[in-house]
């Protein structure tokens, strides 16, 4: 539902159900509405039956990449009496992204059987679920969930009775954005910087502690129980004609909209009906300006681009940009879009883990010229200087960080440059003084 | 990645006083039970340190040094870890650490004037500096991860939603 306003008639709330009703979030208010009756059933399948369910159902990852769950799981090895683990991954940390926090504030249990589940069909005894240090509220919230949880035999050394270990232990993260990305999370639980590492190996190879191992994101996994509960054919149906993205998504709409907030629609909805019916429009008098569909890290589109553009991974594609982890950044015609893609490029620059010289020299390089040019100081050829350091940033480092800063800087010349050269050109004053 | 700096303070470590080691007693065995959880010592460095901030309000030098002991690590290693993460502390902070978010979804709604607002509120006067009475310390923070609830501010382990500029001299008579 649009939490924190009333569901819209649009909106189809399968994991929002619940958000906003305090008595959901018990291990007992959560087992009368439903809860864990899927897990009961994923027990009495074949791990194997449980992964083909969740391929049937197109689901994909719902972090940002968008890779495809069940092929994921897939990757797993076969038993051979190494550990597996699966790796929760609660570092919500994508700005314009608040999703995985609403879940876990008000369903933790959702997101536990999802993880029960998932480490069931890759054979892992052990779930880390790695929240971000800043969420000290859910943190709190989950640690009380996983104790219900075990004393209700709902995780433990033996699961419903199923004989089955299932442990889950909650680690908490201290400030880092680049914790999110899968291998910095497993670097992170291991008790190391964050840093990204080079794949291959993939973490199915060799993840956590040098063990096959499945990183999914909050969302991806709390997806999981209806699926396996209602059946992956059926999951598969919720879309709008679309075979390749399917199912309900949650997007988190902020910035200059009427009604901000998680709202879960059917993946092929019209972007347009979200952002000016169920999140209301504009502020009065406002017209909207461009829209970073997923998250700060994909490309900025126009208000023209978003008319006729649907909600799912293909049709945001088809629009140049990305659907992301469905974080959406609205903004409107009072905004300086100069300013703002500075600020982003701020972000980067404070959140790269400084590994990859592209990276590390080129955000804080990409900042200070943004902050030159929104000084009255650019020099007319920093636009081209900025592109050009784009490309060097782009699809050469050992994560996406870097490309994800160039994203919004490229696309922001390239559909809004007029606004750079008003700045360049003295015809607009300068918003920050020199740095 | 910028711990903040803090201008208030020039003291890399504890005053004069000897030392005295966190992981004593009842911390010592909730870090000991935590062992069951990871393969490795290694694992449990975040949780140790997280343990060191709740015991004394930031992580100084000697505690790194004995949480590298208690894990077997080095304190070099250990220094690493910390200031890596922007959340612990190299430096003493305020009793209330005040974290404003700045990030584009919260600036376009006007995170700027909520940080203007806290540092005239709390006497700070510039971001990371401690006020005068030692009560507050206040800094910008990159996204909160509440974006639809702008502009949230983390106050220690307080999450306060929808915060604006009018709203915090109210929000701060909460922390004497």
């Amino acid at each position: 539902m649009g939490y924190p306003h009333p569901s819209h008639p649009k909106e189809m709330p399968l994991l929002s159900r619940h958000f906003g009703d305090t008595g959901a979030r018990s291990y007992e208010g959560w087992v009368k509405r439903g809860g864990y009756e899927a897990l009961r059933k994923a027990l009495g399948m074949t791990p194997d039956q449980v992964t083909e369910e969740v391929k049937t159902s197109g689901l994909r990852g719902r972090g940002g990449a968008g890779f495809p769950t069940g092929l994921k799981w897939s990757f797993m090895p076969k038993p051979s009496g190494k550990p597996h683990y699966l790796c929760c991954n609660a570092d919500e940390s994508e700005p314009g992204t608040f999703k995985d926090r609403e879940i876990m504030r008000w369903t933790p249990h959702q997101l536990l059987e999802g993880c029960a589940i998932a480490a069931y069909a890759i054979g892992a005894e052990r779930c880390y679920i790695y929240i971000r240090g800043e969420f000290t509220t859910e943190y709190r919230i989950l640690l009380e969930a996983v104790a219900e949880a075990y004393r209700h035999g709902a995780l433990g050394a033996n699961v419903f009775g199923s004989g089955k270990r299932i442990d889950v232990v909650v680690h908490r993260g201290a400030g880092a954005y680049i914790c999110g990305e899968e291998t910095a999370l497993i670097n992170s639980i291991e008790g190391k910087r964050g840093n990204p590492r080079i794949k291959p190996p993939f973490p199915a190879q060799a993840g956590l502690f040098g063990m096959p191992t499945t990183v999914n994101n909050v969302e991806t996994l709390a997806a999981v129980p209806h699926i396996i509960l209602r059946g992956g054919e059926w999951y598969k149906a919720l879309s709008r004609g679309n075979p390749k993205s399917t199912g309900t998504k949650l997007f988190s709409v902020c910035g200059h909209v009427q009604k901000p907030g998680n709202y879960e629609v059917v993946m092929g909805t019209p972007m347009r009906e979200l952002i000016f019916e169920m999140c209301g429009g504009m502020r009065p008098g406002r017209s909207l300006k461009a829209v970073i569909p997923g998250g700060s890290s994909v490309p900025i589109m126009t208000a023209e681009e978003v008319e006729d553009c649907p909600l799912d991974y293909e049709g945001i594609a088809a629009k140049g940009s990305m659907l992301g982890s469905g974080g959406m950044i609205v903004m409107d015609d009072s905004t300086d879009l100069v300013y703002q893609i500075m600020r982003l490029a701020r972000f980067y620059a404070h959140e790269s883990c400084a590994q990859c010289t592209q990276c590390r020299e080129g955000t804080a390089w990409t900042t200070r010229i943004l902050e030159r040019i929104l000084a009255g100081q650019g020099k007319a050829e920093d636009l081209e200087l900025l592109l050009d350091l784009a490309d060097q940033m782009t699809g050469k480092t050992i994560c996406v960080l870097s490309d994800s800063c160039a994203a919004p800087v490229v696309s922001g010349i390239k559909k809004f440059r007029s606004e750079f050269e008003a700045y360049l050109n003295k015809l607009k004053r300068p918003a920050m003084v020199a740095v | 990645m910028s711990a903040g700096v803090h201008p208030g303070h020039h003291r890399d470590t504890e005053p004069d006083e000897r030392y005295q080691p966190v992981f004593t007693g009842e911390t010592r065995r909730r870090l000991e039970a935590l062992f069951e959880h990871y393969p490795t010592r290694q694992a449990c460095l975040l949780p140790a340190l997280w343990m060191v901030q709740e015991a004394r309000g930031w992580i100084p030098e000697q505690a790194i040094g004995e949480v590298a002991e208690v894990l077997g690590l080095t304190p070099a290693y250990v220094r690493g870890v910390v200031t890596f993460y922007t959340m612990y502390h190299t430096h003493p902070v305020g009793q209330y650490f005040v974290q404003v978010c700045t990030t584009s979804p919260c600036n376009i709604c006007g995170a700027e004037e909520v940080v203007k607002a806290f540092l005239q509120h709390t006497g700070c006067g510039e971001l990371g500096a401690t006020s005068p009475d030692g009560r507050f310390t206040v800094i910008e923070v990159e996204c909160l991860g509440a974006c639809g609830y702008a502009t949230p501010v983390l106050i220690n382990d307080d999450f306060i939603e929808g915060v604006t500029p009018e709203r915090v001299p109210g929000i701060l008579q909460g922390y004497k």
